[in-house]
């Protein structure tokens, strides 16, 4: 019973991974020309403004994240990064 | 000689991952090749799908020229962590960038952990840091090595990151490694002496999406091996009939894989302001699993020229790691035991505001911007189980039957920050 039910889900994962690729593949490819960047450099003000950043400050950025890193299991994905246990 | 057993060590997967930009490369131009791929199999079609966007060109940039002077400061469960922190960061030529980190945690006080075991004490924790930027066209190298030294605790570790921009500065690939080794050391028992290494490996994408919004994808894998105990936390257990309990040194495993995958987004609103949001997903082979959500809001100020504020909240919340207890029935129940309040289940809540001013003065005027920062961030930690045992040490409760803990905290960060 477990093994026809791990098959099953194995075959609608595998039938989902196909549906995802192939609708990639078919919007990257449409039309056998390139997609063009859709938002042009004149219209890029926004982006540019230093509020638009991720981090404005890395040495703020960093600490925060030892901060994480000591007080909390997760790790990883989140950009920056220290050494050391700091664990008390 | 530690610092050189690193790299040595590390050469072989820091050549690997030299190979990413000539990848990069090779990647564009099968992309060029590929007119029909809807034959190939499932992982193929994938990869073809996000592969397919990578054309375009653009330069990518190098950061800027900045120092930063901080104090931070983090008061919380009756310890105090603060210090200063001092980065440099310099171009040369327009092709190389070089920083150097200087950092240090001054440790004061006793946790719930040392006043469950032990006594108050203070420590120093010294972290060294340097690295270099290379631009090369639309790719960036970056090389960074990090010391981190206290009485008990020595860690050396480099990192390896390359990251190139596509599809006409729209589209940003960064992949890195960081391998770390660790000397575990346990004060006050100067036979005691472990090893242990961390290797992780990370990809990401950043994606403009429309003219206001920014999105990345980033995900990372760890792996480490070797003694990862805290040398002097403790976990109890029930001894006798079961109303008393004695304790006894932790045991983890002595390996550790776990993934991480991030979304971020970044919204520039109607009016000059933006909006941060996270999302974290992490699970490791220790049985945790935990995410995080955030939200951040900065407004420049149009009333007062140079002002910025900001404000957000974050969730974070963890299921405990399989070995976990917080009482042992008896001595020998597990074969891999912990009680660190970190490896429970538990959730925290975290509510920051900041500001950031721009200094204008005659006397600044050798920098190119002068900014002052202040930042406070308030959080609270609620575990679930586990439980506050000093409750028990003073025979207020009975053992097991303890409130569970809980404990806010204060983060401080007040900076000073010059461009030239």
């Amino acid at each position: 019973m477990t093994l026809l039910w791990t098959r099953s889900r194995k075959v609608r994962l595998h039938r989902k991974l196909s549906i995802i690729g192939m609708v990639c593949t078919l919007i990257a490819a449409s039309g056998c020309s390139p997609i063009k960047p859709w938002v042009k450099p004149y219209e890029r003000q926004n982006l540019a403004d230093p509020i638009m950043s991720f981090e404005r400050d890395q040495v703020s950025a960093k600490y925060l994240h030892h901060v994480y890193d000591t007080r909390e299991a997760a790790r990883g994905a989140e950009g920056a990064g220290g050494g050391g246990c700091g664990c008390n | 000689m530690h610092a050189f057993s690193i790299f040595t060590r590390a050469r072989a997967s820091l050549s690997t991952a030299f190979s990413f930009s000539i990848i990069l490369s090779t990647l564009n131009k099968m992309l060029e090749k590929i007119t029909l791929v809807v034959n190939l199999p499932v992982m193929k079609l994938l990869m073809a799908g996000l592969l397919l966007v990578s054309i375009g060109t653009h330069s990518a940039v190098l950061p800027e020229d900045r120092a930063d002077i901080m104090y931070h400061g983090y008061d919380g469960d009756g310890v105090r962590i603060d210090g200063p922190s001092f980065l440099v960061r310099k171009n040369i030529a327009d092709k190389v960038s070089v920083y150097g980190n200087y950092y240090t945690d001054q440790v004061s006080g006793a946790s719930i952990d040392v006043l469950s075991y032990g006594s108050a004490y203070t420590e120093e924790r010294n972290e060294y840091s340097i690295g270099a930027d290379y631009l090369y066209d639309k790719t960036i190298m970056s090389l960074s090595y990090l010391n981190s030294d206290e009485s008990d605790y020595v860690s050396d570790a480099v990192s390896f990151d390359v990251s190139h921009d596509f599809f006409g500065d729209l589209s940003t690939l960064s992949m890195g490694f960081s391998y770390a080794e660790d000397t575990v050391g346990r004060n006050g028992d100067d036979s005691f002496s472990e090893e242990a290494e961390h290797k992780r490996y990370r990809i990401g994408l950043t994606q403009v999406i429309t003219k206001n919004i920014l999105m990345n994808v980033s995900f990372e894998t760890a792996a480490d091996q070797g003694y990862l105990n805290n040398p002097y936390r403790q976990v109890r257990f029930l001894t006798g009939d079961g109303t008393t309990a004695s304790s006894k040194t932790e045991l983890y495993p002595n390996t550790r894989n776990s993934d991480a995958i991030a979304v971020k987004g970044m919204f520039y609103l109607p009016y000059r302001a933006a909006i941060r949001a996270d999302y974290r997903f992490y699970s490791d082979s220790w049985g945790i699993e935990a995410s995080n959500y955030e939200l951040r809001y900065i407004h420049p100020l149009k009333e007062v020229a140079g002002l910025t504020l900001e404000a957000k909240y974050r969730f974070y919340d963890q299921t405990q790691a399989d070995f976990y207890s917080d009482l042992l029935p008896f001595e020998d129940a597990t074969n891999f035991y912990g009680r660190d309040k970190e490896l429970s289940t538990y959730t925290t809540n975290m509510f920051g505001i900041g500001a950031s001013y721009e200094l204008k003065h005659p006397w600044l005027s050798f920098f190119d911007k002068t900014t002052i920062n202040a930042y406070w961030d308030y959080i609270q930690f609620d575990y679930e189980n586990f439980r506050d045992m000093t409750q028990s040490n003073d025979g207020s409760f009975a053992i097991g039957e303890e409130p569970f803990f809980n404990f806010d905290a204060n983060v401080l960060r007040f900076y000073i920050s010059f461009w030239y």
